[in-house]
């Protein structure tokens, strides 16, 4: 599904990722995880495309395709979803007519039939009791005025309708209440399928208690520090990121 | 009909002398008599310069480069009621006056629907039951003493339209004031004249609309007047969409009375050179007041917006909302100024005007003014000049929506919060096409 290597990427000329390696498999979820800094949200920008982060070296293999000639929209519409940390308000757009308008360019791109608002609004009602959003949300306008959760539900909910090959999900777990957690983790956990692939990036290991990994890769200073499965993320809870750090700097000085 | 060419401010004064002849006697004796002295104003008073504070970014020099002619009598030059389509509004139906030229076509009109509450007419052929009504309001609140259109304005007192709702009226049918140009050889001129009186604890729906039949440059000089006696509540939308090579100079004069509600919001899409002037006075206690505006303009369309609201009493609350989005080298000016008199304690007030550049060429003079002269008041006011956001685009690319589409999106989002507010489902779906061809968007929405 995704190959990445040697990545090399920063913004305005500050290098933050430095020669990361990833391989992500169908059917898999990965967590990525590190102390603030580490790069761990430049990964997932850059895999979205932004346009203010650059990337100089290295390669991003996506469904065997070069993902790095792509603009962000074509990604988006080849399968690869962002979850942001911060999603953006769209003061007077209303979350149906905008993933309406996504649902079909996706559509589009596929040569698909487009849905008119009437189908469109059959397809969002069953999507919403996956993230169990009130009916309320589709005529309000784009996470105006949304909590924190619902932002993040907002997203979930966005993913479920976009149905995507690979999905980022870019610190999903920061601001939420349990309940706002427990219901989020419930969507990804239901999208998860053999067909799928999933990027969870998060600091903190609680999420991974309610959307169980298959891998956990730490990432410290722009590069893959350590791998290893789900009981890594328990091991850095208990110790913290220090032991990392002290690794990732002893090595430095030996080599 | 007599050409009339208009150089400077005092070429509009020969259609001014000419024009008290043509009504003969038929008019009431105070209404002949308001035109009169305004006449006599209108011989004195200088129009405006940029030298003027309140003109300072608005330069009229267009308009007075422009001949014009006055229409002295009704002309459809071929407009049938399928022209209007276009700016009618379904829930409006059978309650509507429409002026063409500045004169009153009853070929077009259809008052077919108009509730037993209210009295919806021409101003020029006033019944003799509301003359009384009439006289006390109309003049009263626009000051032809002081200001050159207006004075010009009242000067050509003629047809118009008057809207007098009965004391405890609910009128649930809104009424549609339609002021069509339409297309003649040459440049015309219109001074159309509303008057719209709520008598004490009445409500209605009014809608103003300004518009062409056809691409013709011609100039539309609007004075309306809006009473709202105790504990009225008026609702009252302003359309001006006018061709793109018109002149449009309106101000509207609202006066609330205790516990009277004026809702308003004033569109500003058509004109090459256009103004709006909105002054409303809250002249008693618990006034509630919420004046919305937005203007969209490209090419090289200049709109102007100058507000006043004059907290005069206590318990006052206003809100204002004014947006306005610029394309290509178009240019644009807001004046939101609010008083709080001595003694308006307790008032309420928050305005807030925002601008999105969609071009670099485009530009913006914005400047709230608040004038406090009372304690314990709770006054906020702002202005933003923004473009779109990177971070916004970005966020609808990550969801496959092209670059185009993500402009025009944005674009119609940062519209639609005025627009999304018009109670109106008619209202909001005229502007919303008119918007989006303003700016040559396409985008389904709805």
């Amino acid at each position: 599904m995704l190959e990445i290597r040697n990545l090399h990427a920063g913004i305005e000329g500050r290098e933050i990722l430095r020669g990361l390696d990833l391989s992500v498999k169908a059917g898999e979820i990965h967590a990525i995880m590190g102390p603030n800094g580490s790069g761990k949200s430049t990964l997932a920008k850059v895999l979205a495309g932004h346009p203010d982060y650059e990337v100089t070296q290295g390669e991003i293999l996506y469904r065997g395709s070069n993902l790095l000639e792509l603009a962000p929209d074509e990604r988006a519409r080849e399968g690869v979803f962002l979850a942001f940390q911060y999603p953006i308000e769209i003061p007077g757009v209303s979350n149906a007519n905008f993933l309406r308008m996504a649902y079909n360019e996706a559509c589009k791109h596929r040569g698909e039939e487009e849905l008119d608002p009437l189908e469109f609004d059959d397809l969002l009602r069953e999507k919403m009791k996956i993230v169990e959003m009130d009916a309320s949300f589709i005529n309000r306008s784009v996470n105006e005025g949304f909590s924190g959760g619902e932002k993040k539900r907002n997203e979930i909910l966005q993913m479920a309708v976009l149905d995507p090959h690979l999905a980022v999900l870019d610190e999903t777990d920061s601001g939420l209440d349990i309940d706002a957690m427990r219901i989020v983790a419930g969507g990804v956990n239901k999208l998860a399928t053999p067909e799928k692939a999933i990027i969870l990036v998060t600091h903190y290991q609680r999420l991974l208690n309610y959307i169980e990994p298959d891998f956990v890769h730490v990432l410290y200073q722009g590069r893959i520090a350590k791998s290893g499965g789900k009981e890594l993320a328990e091991e850095l809870e208990q110790k913290g990121y220090d032991w990392i750090r002290e690794a990732a700097n002893g090595r430095g000085v030996t080599a | 009909m007599t050409p009339i060419a208009a150089k400077e401010k005092n070429d509009f004064l020969p259609a001014v002398r000419l024009f008290a002849k043509t009504r003969g006697e038929g008019d009431p004796a105070w209404f002949a008599g308001l035109r009169q002295l305004a006449a006599a104003r209108a011989e004195e008073l200088e129009l405006p310069t940029t030298r003027d504070e309140e003109w300072k970014y608005t330069n009229i020099a267009p308009i007075l480069k422009t001949p014009f002619r006055q229409v002295f009598d009704l002309q459809l030059n071929g407009l049938r009621e399928k022209d209007l389509t276009p700016y009618l509004i379904d829930e409006t139906r059978g309650s509507r006056l429409v002026f063409v030229n500045g004169l009153y076509s009853p070929e077009l009109s259809d008052a077919s629907n108009v509730s037993a509450g209210v009295a919806i007419g021409n101003l020029g052929a006033i019944p003799e039951t509301l003359s009384g009504q009439l006289h006390k309001h109309l003049g009263a609140y626009a000051d032809y003493g002081k200001q050159a259109f207006t004075a010009l304005n009242t000067a050509m007192l003629g047809d118009g339209a008057y809207v007098h709702i009965r004391a405890g009226q609910v009128i649930e049918q809104p009424i549609h004031l339609l002021f069509v140009s339409s297309a003649a050889e040459a440049a015309t001129v219109s001074h159309p004249r509303v008057l719209l009186i709520a008598e004490r604890g009445s409500m209605a729906t009014v809608i103003e609309s300004y518009f062409a039949a056809g691409e013709n440059r011609y100039f539309t000089n609007a004075v309306t007047e809006v009473f709202a006696a105790e504990g009225a509540s008026i609702e009252h939308y302003r359309l001006q969409e006018e061709s793109d090579r018109a002149f449009h100079i309106g101000t509207t004069h609202v006066h609330q009375e205790r516990e009277s509600i004026y809702r308003s919001c004033a569109i500003s899409i058509g004109a090459e050179l256009s103004r709006h002037a909105l002054n409303v006075a809250l002249t008693d206690e618990f006034t509630e007041t919420v004046i919305d505006g937005l203007y969209v303009v490209a090419g090289r369309q200049h709109v102007d917006n100058h507000t006043v609201l004059d907290h005069r009493k206590p318990h006052g609350t206003s809100r204002q909302l004014y947006k306005g989005i610029l394309d290509d080298s178009a240019r644009a000016v807001f004046n939101g100024a609010v008083f709080v008199r001595e003694g308006a304690l307790l008032t309420d007030s928050r305005q807030l005007n925002k601008n999105l550049l969609l071009s670099s060429e485009s530009r913006v003079d914005t400047k709230p003014q608040l004038e406090i002269f009372a304690d314990d008041v709770k006054c906020a006011h702002g202005a933003t000049v923004g473009q779109l956001e990177s971070d916004e685009l970005f966020y609808l690319a990550s969801r496959g929506i092209g670059a185009e589409q993500a402009r025009a999106l944005l674009t119609y989002g940062f519209a639609e919060d005025v627009i999304s507010k018009i109670r109106l489902r008619s209202v909001r779906r005229q502007l919303d096409r008119m918007v989006l061809e303003k700016l040559h968007q396409n985008l389904e929405v709805n």
